[in-house]
């Protein structure tokens, strides 16, 4: 496999995807409104409710925290100790949503929409290999989705570091469990659900199918994700490590699988009437 | 036909059906190295089929096909780097530039920048390079193709309807850079249903139907096999003086077009026609024998692979 020709096709899709500015608006602003606004009302709400009933009510939740984390929590503040859960635990899930659903819509349009344009006639004559083809949409749909991920990671520790940090006696986020998470298992995860995705994208016959099938495919993933990264936030031990290396191994399998069920015809759009 | 050795493309009955669509049935043809051949047919006789098979885009259900000596079915990767194709309605990013476009297949086809640059200053679309090809006319379109078809100096172009929907002045510039590209000695494959393309740019010609080839040759040799009747203009000052022409011996047929077309068996019985037309009172001022032109070569073929008599 040429490398070059995998990052030829990865460089035309993400300069294509920063030029469309329809595509990618929408995208920043789901990842602003995961990213920053919610967790900044979540915790900003929380924060409000000191000294009510609803904060002793919030405090039970400390209950359930995990034996290996509750040592780092404060402990005579229930509200600032449900902030920092809500913090730390709770809006977890947005590390895993914001990052599939974004790749997910650049992969899911990614070989049928070569073939709606035309461009596919291009690459189907050309002496790309569709491993090459496959791998550089792989890359171009991991590439955004982790990229907003890091920004937005960024921008939440901010928040969580602005408003609970004061409460809990200083910055605290990220978390070795975050940080873990977000190198080691996110990239992988995502790269699952593209690998699953673009072998929709090449079969579907319209980018409108090919989404509608992406989020049938997406959703348990979130799902499953959502599991793993309460496990690797609350656990950042040696299991993080083996979930990320298991979680790499399946994306591999996955993509080489996809790779070789490629076929240079369906990008002319005439393989799915054989 | 060519010699398998002199070919740059041959095709040995090849077959290709989606599900129940034969889009090509039994194809057997040659395109000689160096030569222009043109895959004449209507719409859906199989041609850009057969454009994608010569590829390897398409793999055939059936029989034999040989481009440059690889197969491309086995080599299809190296058959591409040295094939050049303008598909019909050619498409691009329209989102990025010309540039950019042309840079992504330089990249592709391992080819530089430097070669992008003359391809398109050959086909005059330099200046139009930084602009997003979303903007592009349809003739601007049809030479960013024909630039970003020769960037890697393909051995063998296929030119797919290169003139669709382009306007005559563009389409005439377009087939002038056809020609420019045959001089140079590159084996060129136009796929057309547009007679007038192919007519004087064909060195071999392919008369495609239903998805296979009803005739291949070169238009004089399939010109001898299916035009035996020589065709003469004449025109008088008296036109009524040649109102009896389809009862002199040796007519067979007279078209009264503008001028009178007067189809013979023999072009041999041309000097006494007119004599007798003379002698009789015309006051001819027009008598030509003309070549069979690529109209009516394909009409008569056409003809004759319906079993119609002339």
């Amino acid at each position: 496999m040429n490398w070059d020709h995998v990052r030829a096709i990865a460089g035309v899709d993400m300069r294509r995807l920063f030029k469309s500015k329809d595509y990618w608006i929408p995208l920043m602003m789901l990842a602003t409104l995961f990213f920053v606004l919610m967790p900044l009302l979540a915790l900003s709400v929380i924060g409000m409710l000191a000294n009510t009933a609803m904060a002793q009510q919030l405090a039970g939740i400390v209950d359930s925290i995990p034996v290996d984390v509750s040592p780092s929590l404060p402990v005579d503040d229930p509200a600032a100790q449900a902030a920092y859960l809500i913090a730390v635990y709770m809006l977890a899930p947005i590390a895993i949503i914001v990052p599939l659903t974004i790749s997910v819509a650049v992969a899911s349009n990614a070989i049928v929409g070569e073939r709606e344009r035309g461009t596919g006639e291009f690459l189907a004559h050309s002496p790309l290999t569709m491993k090459e083809i496959y791998f550089g949409k792989l890359l171009a749909s991991l590439v955004p989705g982790y990229l907003i991920t890091i920004v937005g990671f960024a921008l939440y520790s901010l928040v969580v570091n602005l408003t609970v940090g004061p409460k809990v006696g200083g910055w605290f986020f990220p978390t070795s469990g975050w940080i873990l998470l977000i190198i080691l298992v996110i990239p992988p995860v995502i790269a699952i659900a593209i690998a699953l995705v673009l072998r929709m994208s090449a079969r579907m016959r319209s980018a409108a199918a090919a989404q509608q099938a992406s989020s049938l495919v997406s959703l348990p993933i979130i799902i499953v994700s959502y599991a793993l990264t309460v496990r690797v936030i609350s656990a950042p031990g040696p299991s993080a490590f083996l979930i990320g290396a298991i979680a790499w191994a399946i994306a591999l399998f996955l993509a080489v699988r996809g790779a070789g069920k490629m076929k240079r015809e369906r990008l002319l759009g005439v393989a799915s009437e054989t | 036909m060519t010699s398998a050795m002199d070919s740059a493309i041959r095709f040995g009955t090849v077959s290709k059906t989606f599900g129940s669509v034969r889009a090509v049935e039994s194809l057997t043809f040659a395109a000689p190295a160096g030569a222009v051949t043109v895959l004449l047919g209507p719409n859906g006789a199989g041609k850009t089929t057969t454009v994608r098979l010569t590829t390897g885009a398409l793999v055939a259900d059936r029989g034999d096909i040989e481009v440059l000596g690889l197969h491309p079915k086995i080599n299809g990767d190296e058959v591409r780097r040295r094939v050049g194709i303008v598909p019909p309605k050619p498409a691009f990013y329209d989102q990025l530039t010309g540039w950019d476009n042309l840079r992504f297949a330089a990249r592709i086809f391992e080819s530089n920048e430097g070669a992008a640059l003359d391809a398109a200053e050959r086909f005059s679309i330099q200046d139009a390079l930084l602009q997003e090809v979303g903007g592009y006319s349809t003739g601007m379109r049809t030479r960013l193709a024909l630039a970003r078809a020769v960037i890697h100096d393909p051995e063998v172009l296929l030119l797919d309807e290169p003139t669709a929907g382009l306007d005559p002045e563009s389409s005439r510039s377009v087939l002038e850079l056809i020609r420019e590209l045959a001089g140079r000695g590159r084996t060129i494959v136009l796929c057309t249903h547009l007679l007038h393309e192919a007519e004087g740019i064909a060195d071999q010609l392919v008369l495609m139907n239903n998805g296979h080839a009803q005739a291949a040759g070169a238009p004089q040799a399939l010109a001898g096999q299916y035009l035996t009747e020589p065709i003469v203009l004449l025109d008088a000052e008296n036109r009524d003086a040649l109102g009896a022409l389809d009862l002199e011996e040796g007519v067979v047929s007279v078209s009264w077009n503008g001028s009178v077309q007067v189809t013979l068996d023999d072009l041999n019985r041309l000097p006494d026609l007119v004599t007798r037309l003379v002698n009789g009172g015309a006051r001819l001022t027009r008598v030509e024998p003309i070549g069979a032109t690529l109209e009516q070569l394909y009409f008569e073929m056409q003809r004759a692979h319906r079993g119609e008599m002339p």
